[in-house]
């Protein structure tokens, strides 16, 4: 405990710094809640292998570099877009520099009227009101220490609110990108997403950074979904190979609510991404859909967690991995059906392609049933390129590459084609040929 | 074309090709028939170059190339092509996509240019209509959920269109029934030309009844035992194979 304590010690400092800087204008309720989180993290600690969450995640690497929070939005323009992964010219955006709001790099030019997205920040100070029922709401501070640390030095992020009623048809992005500009930076983006009654909207959440940004980037998305209110949600992740990504979502629904997450993680030395839904309504429908690859000795582990509390609610979850070199991958899923959620209906597959000798997945799907007229099923398997495919493939004059390239991608198939978004389903396409092993 | 010379071959440490020599020219069409376990299959599938067959002996020259020094793309870019016996079910790989990447390639090593999907459709939509190929099989993940008689078309569909060379066709017969074997050999037919050579390797004479060779061979425990022409096959299918095997016994006898 020591140990973990005194790397927290510089954190110390950093907290009390950041509750100053915005003491002036933030709202009473904000700084109990940042000391409150702040005293839980200390009191947790980081997690180690003897924690059960994160047995198979060694994030020694990530506890031993120093990063140092950016107390302002660094010098940037344009051209720290450039060759940066999904961002589209086409939708809105609102962009976060370091994990701070860029008016520069930010388009609000379409977003419909009614429809609130911006800075945390500037909600804070204009009109906290909006945000004093939803931020912090959800998010777990108490058994989450990445999620506490993040909930301490909450300073700014996205808020999307949508109003009850209201279709958003184009997608609204959200970019966190993280620049080197002071050295190793840490930031702790914060996403609240609040879905009014029978609105429908789609948000692309992604991190994104230059190759051989050393980064730390640890988010926290709240996501509320309204009564019989649709909400898809993107997350993608193409930090630089060298970051680090500690990620949880935690997702209320209302009834007849319908919430489908697509996760895709491309990028990140250590990458955690955490999913929390609580099906809490009756009717809720729930998908959670992932994509995960890496590469040399890149960790990525995917924790998900979907609470079926009550009745006729239905979850669906895919999450592919492919793993090469001496990548490691971690799959946990749980599934609890509370006694009241009867007619629940669960599904949870995690598939795994190795493609290398030295690749590693712990897999470990954890249903817990109390209730007895529901169906659950999960699965998970853990294979190789088929090498019949492949010789039928050159047989036919395809080159080796091509055909483990074309093998890798059929893999990941049918996640990719449920991406309904056409430019980001064409971009991810490519990036996922670009990426695999012989891709160009 | 084809120049087969002692060709040995294993697969673990089972010999399984134990001296086969045979030589085809362009414009023929040679049948290769025997007994299940008698390496047909083998030599198909090391003429194309499957790597779980090792060649132990021997050699193989094609057009004045070292087949068996080619991997197997090579040798389709050259115009070799087998039919699959199993015809491999790929999930998620698309039927035009795949046959698309395979055409293109061919396209590429001969420095022809790459064809758009546009062209790529009209060149396919008339070597459908010879195999009875629906436009909705093509549009479906390759051989995926095909039957049985759909992924023997859709092997000699790929045939058609990639246009080979030398063409081994591994027990596209067996499991079809009479009109999908018709459809087949007349897919088969129709590439017969002075240039290009064909191999059909089948268990059963009735597949030569459409497709007829000009050479049928009789392959037995790894070797070549009777070469003759089209009515060997007959005599075989009259006599079984243990006439064969019968006289074989008798000659090494005397």
């Amino acid at each position: 405990m020591n140990n973990t304590l005194e790397k927290n010690a510089f954190y110390t400092s950093d907290f009390q710094a950041s509750l100053d800087r915005k003491s002036g204008s933030a709202p009473s309720w904000l700084a109990p809640l940042k000391k409150a989180a702040f005293s839980r993290f200390t009191e947790m600690g980081y997690p180690t292998r003897h924690h059960e969450e994160w047995r198979f995640t060694i994030i020694t690497p990530l506890l031993d570099k120093r990063f140092v929070l950016a107390t302002e939005v660094p010098n940037h323009d344009e051209s720290d877009l450039d060759g940066l992964a999904f961002i589209s010219q086409d939708f809105p955006r609102l962009v976060f520099v370091n994990g701070r709001y860029s008016e520069k790099l930010s388009v609000t030019t379409g977003i419909p009227g009614g429809v609130r997205a911006g800075s945390i920040a500037q909600v804070l100070q204009n009109e906290p009101s909006l945000l004093e029922n939803h931020l912090g709401r959800n998010a777990d501070i108490e058994s989450q220490p990445f999620t506490a640390l993040n909930t301490a030095f909450l300073e700014d992020g996205a808020v999307v609110i949508i109003p009850a009623g209201k279709i958003v048809e184009q997608p609204i992005q959200v970019v966190y990108i993280s620049v080197e500009q002071i050295n190793q930076p840490i930031s702790h983006p914060r996403t609240l997403i609040v879905a009014g009654e029978n609105s429908q909207s789609t948000i692309i959440e992604s991190y994104v950074s230059k190759q051989g940004t050393v980064s730390f980037s640890n988010a926290v998305t709240e996501v509320a979904v309204g009564a019989n209110a649709v909400v898809d949600h993107y997350k993608l992740q193409r930090e630089s190979e060298t970051a680090y990504h500690i990620g949880s979502m935690a997702i209320t629904m209302a009834r007849n609510a319908n919430f489908s997450s697509h996760s895709l993680t491309l990028g990140g030395a250590i990458t955690r991404n955490e999913v929390t839904a609580l099906l809490g309504n009756e009717g809720c429908e729930c998908t959670l859909n992932g994509v995960y690859l890496a590469d040399g000795a890149r960790v990525v582990d995917n924790h998900t967690s979907i609470d079926h509390a009550m009745p006729h609610c239905n979850s669906h979850e895919v999450y592919k991995g492919i793993l090469d070199d001496k990548a490691h991958g971690v799959f946990n899923g749980k599934i609890f059906v509370r006694q009241d959620a009867q007619k629940t209906d669960a599904k949870q597959t995690n598939k795994t392609l190795l493609l290398s000798e030295d690749a590693q997945i712990n897999t470990k799907p954890q249903l817990e049933i109390f209730a007895d007229d529901v169906k659950c099923t999960h699965g998970a398997t853990i294979g190789q390129l088929n090498e019949e495919a492949l010789f039928y493939l050159r047989a036919r004059g395809i080159g080796l590459d091509d055909a483990r390239s074309m093998l890798i991608h059929a893999f990941a198939s049918d996640v990719i084609d449920r991406i309904k978004i056409v430019s980001l389903r064409e971009e991810i396409d490519m990036l996922l040929f670009e990426l695999l092993p012989g891709g160009s | 074309m084809l120049d087969i010379k002692n060709l040995h071959a294993k697969v673990g440490n089972n010999e399984i090709l134990k001296g086969i020599n045979l030589k085809v020219n362009a414009g023929e069409v040679h049948a290769i028939m025997g007994p299940n376990g008698s390496g047909k299959s083998t030599l198909a599938n090391v003429l194309a170059g499957r790597s779980a067959y090792e060649v132990t002996n021997g050699s193989v020259y094609y057009s004045g190339q070292d087949l068996l020094e080619m991997s197997p793309e090579d040798r389709a870019r050259e115009g070799v092509f087998l039919a699959f016996q199993y015809p491999v079910e790929i999930p998620g790989v698309n039927n035009t996509y795949f046959l698309k990447a395979a055409l293109n390639a061919i396209r590429k090593h001969r420095g022809e240019e790459q064809l758009d999907a546009m062209d790529f459709l009209a060149l396919t939509r008339q070597k459908m209509k010879i195999l009875h190929i629906d436009e909705s099989l093509l549009k479906r993940p390759v051989n995926e959920g095909f039957s049985g008689g759909e992924k023997k078309r859709n092997e000699i569909f790929q045939m058609a269109v990639l246009e080979p060379k030398l063409a081994i066709l591994d027990e596209t017969d067996s499991g079809l029934d009479i009109d999908a074997l018709r459809v087949v050999a007349e897919g088969v037919n129709a590439l017969r030309s002075p240039d290009r050579a064909i191999i059909v390797v089948t268990h059963y004479q009735r597949l030569l009844d459409y497709i007829v060779p000009e050479f049928v061979h009789v392959l037995s425990e790894g070797r070549i035992v009777k070469s003759g022409g089209k009515e060997l096959a007959l005599d075989l299918e009259e006599k079984g194979y243990s006439w064969i095997e019968d006289e074989i016994k008798q000659l090494t006898t005397v």
